[in-house]
């Protein structure tokens, strides 16, 4: 059960994360968790957003490079090893996880991190099989 | 299948564009033993120049008679700047037109009446083989001003008849909206800024194939195949290539019949020359070299033997088209400017054909050369592509090292590939700027 996740791409540059979160605020939009991957040139920033499609299609007005990538977020207990279980049952999968980044609010007493991995579909069968809960959409936007 | 008319062409002048060798060769030497009478008594610099050099308007009785003279240089009209190569009488000066001088001092050039028509002539000839008639509308949006791009183009329009659409550069809202409303038949511009106008029609949601232009004549600046065929696939048009420069007489000393196999020079009134810049020899057909000029006709400022310092190739073999004219192949860099990086020559022509076989590529790119230590370096920035952007960073990485790697079997020494964001590489209104060396030789 996969989610939507934007993926904006920044150029190494004063103001620009600034300039795609400033866009984001005109239009309301909010911002449920979000990470950036930087090389020395360029960066992603990886979010999940309360609306997604508005927010590429406000983005790309502002000529931002835009895209979705299917990721899974998940529940997992927000304690020590807490994580180390879920990721311990996709090694042993053979599941490469290409990256991974927390949500900023907490549900109770888990802790919600989301997942991009190079097999989707099996990782979210793994991990729903062995009782980690995985959040929809509706509840990850509206969280 | 093309808006485009190939039923439409014509050629403007055929006693003057299918001539015979002999007829032609007959021409140039009657024009050109005048020039050189005419401009030995009425400027200083000529007098003074040829008989320093011991030769006198005697000496030309057969067309290779020619190499006999000196060449002049850009420095030399610098030198007498603004208006000591003048030839005619102030009092027959109707216009005067300019470079931007953004090297130093700018080279103005007066313009007799007979000037202007020959420019025309020059321009119209080559619009009649893009397919220009009386009743279809040109938009002009070179700029209109002391450069000759504007004025050059009106002019040719007018020659056939045609409605010309003095647009300049500039306010693309308005191009935009007068192309498709007019309708424009042809447009004529530098080929940067046609590509930008056809980007404004796609960011704006309308395919710019809806828009009824059939061609237009695209110079002003170096291009390269490549950007043609964007160009004519985005439009659905023919673009042909135009060539000129103020020193000779503007835009129209050479333009491009719609078989596009090299820009047939207006012979009867320029009479080219490919040497080598090194030796200064004059070369055969089909060797590369600095393509060099003589007005035949131009009585304002006459040039004899003027070293334009653009890099081509001449060939007389018959066109496809009819015309006899002989042919100069697309410019391929500058004898001044193309740019020696770690000793090697690059010219940014090279890049730029490796960047436009990239599909997933904007044609807007800049070539950064600096020396952050002893060493050279070449950067070389494109744009990513908004619609198909992996937010994987092994993708983009390797995006990066492929394009690098292209160009460095292009040009023999590696460069640096950055990535920007869409549209954040300025589009230049007039003549893109795509390089910029920050080095400092001194």
């Amino acid at each position: 059960m996969p989610i939507k996740q934007l993926s904006v791409f920044l150029e190494n540059k004063k103001g620009r994360l600034w300039k795609s979160l400033n866009t984001l605020k005109k239009e309301d939009i909010d911002i449920r968790a979000l990470s950036i991957a930087d090389t020395s040139d360029f960066g992603i920033l990886r979010m999940i957003v309360s609306d997604p499609d508005k927010a590429k299609s406000v983005l790309e007005s502002q000529n931002f490079a835009v895209s979705f990538a299917d990721v899974l977020a998940i529940e997992v207990e927000d304690q020590p090893g807490g994580l180390e279980s879920a990721l311990a049952l996709l090694n042993d999968y053979d599941v490469n996880v290409e990256y991974i980044y927390a949500f900023v609010e907490k549900k109770t007493s888990k802790a919600l991190v989301v997942l991009r991995t190079d097999n989707n579909e099996l990782s979210s069968k793994l991990l729903s099989d062995n009782s980690f809960s995985l959040i929809g959409h509706d509840e990850a936007y509206s969280l | 299948m093309t808006k485009f008319r190939e039923e439409d062409v014509y050629i403007f002048n055929k006693s003057r564009e299918c001539m015979s060798k002999e007829e032609r060769e007959e021409l140039q030497l009657r024009r050109l033993k005048k020039v050189v009478k005419y401009a030995y008594e009425n400027v200083e610099f000529y007098r003074k120049r040829y008989d320093e050099h011991g030769v006198s308007p005697d000496d030309i009785q057969t067309l290779e008679d020619i190499q006999k003279l000196p060449f002049i240089t850009k420095d030399d009209l610098r030198n007498t700047y603004p208006f000591d190569l003048q030839a005619a009488d102030k009092e027959d000066w109707v216009e005067v037109h300019s470079t931007s001088g953004t090297t130093g001092i700018p080279t103005v050039a007066a313009y007799t009446q007979k000037d202007l028509d020959i420019w025309a002539e020059c321009v119209a000839r080559g619009l009649a083989s893009l397919g220009v008639h009386k009743n279809d509308i040109v938009n002009v949006a070179y700029g209109f001003g002391l450069f000759t791009g504007g004025h050059g183009a009106q002019y040719g329009v007018q020659k056939i008849g045609a409605l010309a659409v003095p647009m300049s550069s500039g306010n693309t809202q308005r191009q935009m909206n007068f192309l498709r409303d007019f309708p424009a038949d042809f447009l004529c511009c530098t080929p940067s800024y046609a590509l930008y106008l056809a980007e404004s029609f796609e960011q704006a949601g309308i395919d710019p194939k809806s828009i009824p232009l059939r061609g237009g004549l695209y110079g002003a600046e170096m291009w390269s195949e490549e950007i043609r065929s964007k160009l004519e696939d985005k439009f659905d048009i023919s673009a042909q290539n135009i060539y000129g420069l103020t020193e000779v007489i503007g835009p129209g000393v050479a333009t491009e019949c719609h078989i596009k196999d090299g820009m047939h020079i207006a012979e009867d009134h320029f009479y080219p020359e490919i040497i080598d810049p090194k030796t200064l020899e004059v070369l055969p057909d089909g060797k590369r070299g600095e393509i060099v000029f003589t007005s035949l006709t131009k009585t304002g400022m006459p040039v004899i033997r003027y070293r334009t310092k653009d890099i081509t190739s001449i060939n007389h073999d018959k066109c496809g088209c009819g015309r006899t004219t002989v042919r100069m192949s697309r410019i391929t860099g500058r004898s001044d400017d193309m740019l020696k990086v770690k000793g090697v020559i690059v010219f940014p022509k090279q890049i730029e054909e490796v960047i436009m076989t990239m599909d997933e590529l904007s044609p807007a790119y800049q070539i950064i050369v600096s020396r952050p230590g002893t060493l050279d370096v070449i950067e070389v920035q494109v744009e990513i592509d908004q619609v198909n952007f992996s937010d994987s960073i092994v993708d983009l990485e390797g995006f990066k090292l492929n394009l690098a790697r292209k160009i460095r079997d292009a040009i023999g020494i590696g460069v640096k590939v950055t990535l920007a964001e869409p549209f954040s590489i300025p589009r230049s209104e007039g003549k893109a700027v795509r390089v910029i060396d920050k080095r400092d030789f001194n």
